[in-house]
């Protein structure tokens, strides 16, 4: 097991600079996937760049004209008990509470959950959903990321050697949007998604035509992906029950799922088309208006054997 | 390199030389003796380790030691008022909340976590915080019902 330095940075700029200057850095926030790869010889930092103590990154705020910003060092906790989370943008606020247990959810960081790019991150295919945008700080200054462009394949990302991601923009959602998240996985708490699957449905202002669509899939491919088919069959059409059933049928072309030890690719694939298919359900139910409080969206959010 | 981390461990003020890789559970229980912190599977996963930092729960085994700095940590050891068992630990004794005993630090630190946020639990909610520690003898049953009591307890308590 190598031995790691510490270092810590106080602002922004002194942790890209540190990073320029050092190569070796594993940025650390919660440390919750860091330290465990470390212990468990994955991971071969020469250094811990610890961001934690950065004033100003662990900040939530929401405009209606502007959307929701969520600073890097925002806890999974935040995500799952901010009134405004769970009022504007509940699929990510109902993946929260899917997110391995509360203690866990006290130290892990949306940013770190982002840059772990894990297929099976748990707060991946809400923000997607949501699209969001990363704010990534490097050297030779700022840039803005859609976070569809931010993810290469498991554990890799498009941030360059020596640039942080600051911070999560997400817009803000239409009116009459309604939104679910659900995580399939054997454990109802502390595991990880055999396939989970977020849909945020925009319904036009009358009638019940589908305005905007996103449907993400996690664990069904190398990254969290989009499935455009399905959004093709509702966008700019009436919804019900069979276009919902078709648009579900149709997510399963975005699917490429692995064999592993949670789930064989045919069970995602099969298990991908009933998950679809009910966020959908919940999220026009919701977006039509439906009462569904946060306690009963957060049951509906995992779909578990035990 | 060791660096020197000041924090307050059940209430008393500490400063201790640490390894950058020394997690806040081996500090507590190699540099400190509180052992009733347990070390069950070193990867954040059973909840054995679940102390109290500024008052909310977290696995103490995913905590850089460093990262504690100027942070307030409660661990099992902190939470009897003198000779009186906390209304939590009192309860598991009670309710038969303990078998083997190995996850009992990490539940009742899981339900005093949860008692300081929600003074009032349904069960549900009881089960839902509790998620995160493993327990392989009581089958939880009796763990929720002592943490429901000490809600009670201290309820009558306070009022």
């Amino acid at each position: 097991m190598n031995r790691f330095a510490y270092r810590e940075a106080q602002t922004v700029q002194e942790a890209v600079e540190m990073m320029r200057q050092e190569e070796g850095a594993r940025i650390v926030a919660g440390a919750t996937d860091v330290f465990i790869r470390w212990r468990q010889g994955v991971w071969k930092p020469r250094y811990v760049l610890n961001i934690k103590r950065i004033p100003g990154l662990d900040e939530v705020s929401y405009r209606p004209d502007t959307g929701l910003s969520l600073g890097t060092l925002v806890t999974v906790r935040t995500l799952e008990r901010h009134p405004l989370i769970q009022e504007h943008y509940p699929a990510l606020a109902q993946a929260a509470t899917a997110f391995a247990g509360v203690q866990i959810r006290n130290l892990a960081t949306v940013g770190g959950n982002v840059c772990n790019a894990s297929p099976a991150g748990d707060t991946l295919p809400a923000l997607l959903a949501y699209g969001a945008e990363c704010r990534i700080v490097g050297a030779a200054g700022e840039r803005l990321l859609p976070l569809e462009q931010f993810f290469l394949g498991p554990g890799h990302t498009a941030l360059q050697p020596a640039e942080l991601l600051v911070a999560l923009r997400l817009p803000p959602p239409l009116p009459r949007t309604g939104a679910l998240y659900v995580k399939h996985s054997p454990r109802s708490t502390m595991d990880i998604a055999t396939v989970g699957v977020a849909s945020v449905v925009s319904l036009a202002a009358q009638h019940d035509v589908c305005q905007e669509v996103k449907i993400t899939l996690g664990a069904v491919a190398p990254t969290v992906v989009r499935a455009a088919a399905a959004e093709a069959v509702l966008r700019g059409q009436p919804v019900d029950a069979e276009r919902i059933r078709q648009a579900a049928h149709a997510a399963v072309q975005a699917a490429r799922p692995l064999d592993d030890i949670r789930g064989s690719a045919a069970h995602r694939r099969t298990v991908v088309i009933p998950l679809v298919q009910r966020t959908l359900h919940y999220a026009v139910q919701m977006a039509q208006g439906a009462d569904l409080p946060f306690r009963m969206q957060r049951g509906l959010a995992v779909e578990a054997v035990f | 390199m060791q660096h020197p981390v000041s924090l307050t461990i059940n209430g008393e003020p500490y400063t201790l030389l640490v390894e950058p890789y020394c997690s806040l559970l081996d500090m507590l229980r190699d540099q400190l003796q509180l052992t009733g912190t347990k070390k069950g599977c070193d990867e954040g996963d059973c909840g054995a380790c679940t102390v109290l930092i500024n008052g909310k729960t977290v696995t103490a085994c995913m905590v850089l030691a460093l990262d504690a700095r100027d942070q307030d940590i409660t661990t099992v050891e902190g939470l009897r008022q003198g000779n009186t068992l906390h209304p939590v630990q009192a309860a598991f004794v009670q309710y038969g909340g303990v078998q083997c005993g190995f996850c009992t630090p990490g539940l009742i630190m899981s339900g005093v976590g949860l008692l300081l946020e929600n003074p009032q639990p349904t069960e549900e909610e009881v089960r839902f915080a509790i998620g995160g520690n493993l327990c392989r003898c009581t089958g939880y049953s009796k763990v929720v019902q002592a943490i429901l009591k000490a809600a009670e307890t201290m309820q009558a308590q306070a009022s």
